[in-house]
């Protein structure tokens, strides 16, 4: 018999283990909880004490931050779009590059691989002053352009991509359809995206999550009140405006986390699975 | 799309290799049409925009001014003057140092938790989702979510510590240097150790378990296991892990910015605030920012052909493992 320990011992490790667990657990919900719960407590209330249980001034916090110019749909519409294109072209280009790094041999593929690899460790912010100035002079700033195209050319979704199709793919895959006459083209649409969706799901789910939460390109790049993206508004929170106006305040950050709970509340399982394939640290 | 000429060209190489159709010669040319887009927008949103900012770090660029003249490595030199800049990037290291360690720590133990055999955990999957949710948040909404908590006098941790007698006055986090560090570097690791457990944990499982089995025979715990098998093994993935994360603590940004702007006495302004300040306040020196910047595209490139290299050799010894 292998040494297995004293049964009575395994059994108090394993319980301390799941009550440092659950604290761990506690220490991740209760600060997104407290912002929740207050944000449905008057002024008042949240100065008066802290509480677990939610309140009934949802409502007038909820206008007030209104009044203020707190123009949330409109913050979610713009993120929302400028995520989902940018996360339509990233997948749709990122598959087409892996595809031809798999499938073909030509001049220069190296090198461009090379230049891949080096790009996911290299963040764009360092070249975000040229990138301004670039914009500036092409007459692009209030404009979404330069926080969606770039997606275009995503290394780390290339790298991912390659990374799937090489488990799956097979020259036999293609082979039949080439002696059809099919051009390559059809190929990729027809035969090798539909079999790339399980990892086109993960990358949406993270291409998506990491425009949406991007804080500084915006920033520089948008000035016009109506174009701001939700963490844009989100920094409005700290003006004075909602020195006093503690409700209203909360109520802002929570409506700016609560899309994202809700999407991890389905999702949890693919984007735990995302990283553990991926490792991709942004 | 295909052409009539096209298909005469297949057929004829089908006839004479038809178990290698798929590297065709004649079809390889559409390797260049599907890398195109990529290597075009990449020149265009990356290539130029570095190299374009690696520019700028040579000219006078400031205020409004549209024209920029070559001034040669005066910036270099101002920046290297710089007091502010120099204590922005002692300040990036040490929010850095001060959230890595614990976090790897941390991520260890879990990792080990999590692939124990013997302690055979159950909800792992529900755990690690659990460790790993603050992750996927706005960093603008975190930083703003403990600004509140922190906040003075009546912030709600001021309450509650000041309710159950800790504390007799509220205190004031965000006027303390130490204090303000701190909440940054905690926010940081409380953001990462999930996405650091589950890397980790990733490796661990990668890791042949004939080594556990046959260690196990010879009498080893637990624990010998892990610091004599585990540990050693994990140790190119523990590098990737340091390198990774100090890549992108060096970037460190929306957290202090929307936290404190930078403050108290500049204890948290890290290098992407300096930069963001120079290029966007005050007299917008874009020069500097652009040299700050260049400083930091330095650093992340030598940083990042460390690992480029140590992936290199990895797959240099495979390949030679195979030949034998």
């Amino acid at each position: 018999m292998y040494e297995t320990g004293n049964p009575k011992t395994v059994k108090a490790q394993r319980t301390l283990i799941y009550v440092f667990f659950a604290l761990l657990t506690l220490l991740s919900i209760i600060p997104f909880w407290v912002v929740i719960v207050n944000a449905t407590r008057s002024a008042p209330e949240i100065q008066q004490g802290l509480s677990l249980i939610p309140s009934d001034s949802a409502w007038s916090n909820w206008t007030h931050l209104r009044d203020q110019g707190f123009n949330i749909f409109q913050g979610y519409g713009n993120s929302f779009f400028i995520a989902a294109s940018a996360t339509i072209l990233s997948l749709y280009f990122s598959s087409l590059t892996a595809y031809a790094f798999i499938v073909y041999e030509f001049k220069g593929k190296k090198l461009i691989w090379g230049i891949i690899l080096l790009l996911i460790m290299i963040p764009t912010q360092v070249s975000i002053i040229g990138f301004y100035k670039f914009m500036a002079n092409m007459d692009l700033l209030n404009n979404y352009i330069p926080l969606i195209l770039p997606s275009v050319a995503s290394a780390p979704t290339v790298f991912f991509m390659k990374q799937y199709l090489e488990t799956i793919y097979h020259p036999a895959l293609v082979d039949s359809a080439r002696v059809d006459g099919a051009s390559e083209i059809f190929i990729f649409h027809r035969i090798i995206l539909p079999l790339m969706r399980p990892a086109l799901a993960t990358m949406a789910i993270f291409s998506f999550i990491a425009s949406w939460n991007n804080f500084l390109l915006p920033l520089i790049l948008i000035n016009d009140r109506s174009m701001y993206t939700l963490p844009m508004l989100v920094q409005l929170l700290t003006t004075d405006g909602y020195k006093t106006e503690y409700g209203a305040m909360y109520m802002g950050i929570t409506l700016s986390v609560v899309p994202l709970l809700f999407l991890y509340a389905f999702l949890s399982r693919y984007i735990i699975g995302g990283v553990t394939a991926g490792s991709i640290k942004q | 799309m295909a052409t009539s000429s096209d298909t005469t060209t297949e057929s004829k190489a089908i006839t004479k290799r038809p178990k290698n159709l798929a590297k065709r010669k004649d079809a390889n040319k559409w390797g260049y049409f599907f890398v195109a887009p990529f290597f075009i927008f990449f020149l265009i949103f990356n290539f130029y925009p570095m190299f374009y900012t690696i520019y700028l770090s040579f000219t006078d660029l400031a205020g409004w001014a549209t024209e920029a003249n070559f001034v040669g490595f005066q910036n270099f030199e101002r920046l290297y003057n710089n007091e502010l800049f120099r204590r922005s990037v002692f300040n990036t290291t040490i929010l850095w140092l001060v959230n890595f360690f614990p976090q790897i720590i941390l991520a260890f133990i879990l990792a080990y938790w999590f692939t124990n055999r013997r302690m055979n955990l159950k909800a792992t999957g529900f755990f690690k989702s659990m460790f790993y949710l603050p992750n996927i948040i706005t960093a603008a909404s975190v930083a703003l979510i403990f600004s509140s908590l922190f906040s003075y006098p009546r912030g709600p941790l001021n309450l509650i510590m000041m309710d159950w007698g800790l504390i007799s006055s509220p205190i004031d986090f965000f006027r303390s240097v130490i204090g303000t560090r701190l909440i940054v570097s905690f926010i940081q690791f409380w953001m990462w150790y999930g996405q650091t457990t589950i890397v980790l944990q990733a490796g661990i499982l990668g890791i042949d378990e004939n080594l556990f089995d046959a260690a196990r025979v010879d009498g080893a715990t637990d624990w010998q296991s892990f610091t004599k098998i585990t540990m050693p093994l994990m140790k190119p993935i523990t590098l990737y892990v340091l390198v990774t994360s100090l890549i992108g603590g060096l970037q460190i940004f929306d957290i202090p910015y929307l936290l404190t702007g930078g403050g108290p006495a500049q204890s948290v302004e890290t290098m992407m605030i300096f930069i963001y300040k120079q290029a966007f306040q005050g007299g917008r020196n874009l020069n500097v920012a652009s040299t700050a910047s260049v400083f930091l595209l330095i650093m992340t490139s030598i940083l990042s052909l460390f690992i480029f290299n140590s992936f290199r050799d990895k797959k240099a010894r495979k390949s030679v493992k195979g030949v034998k």
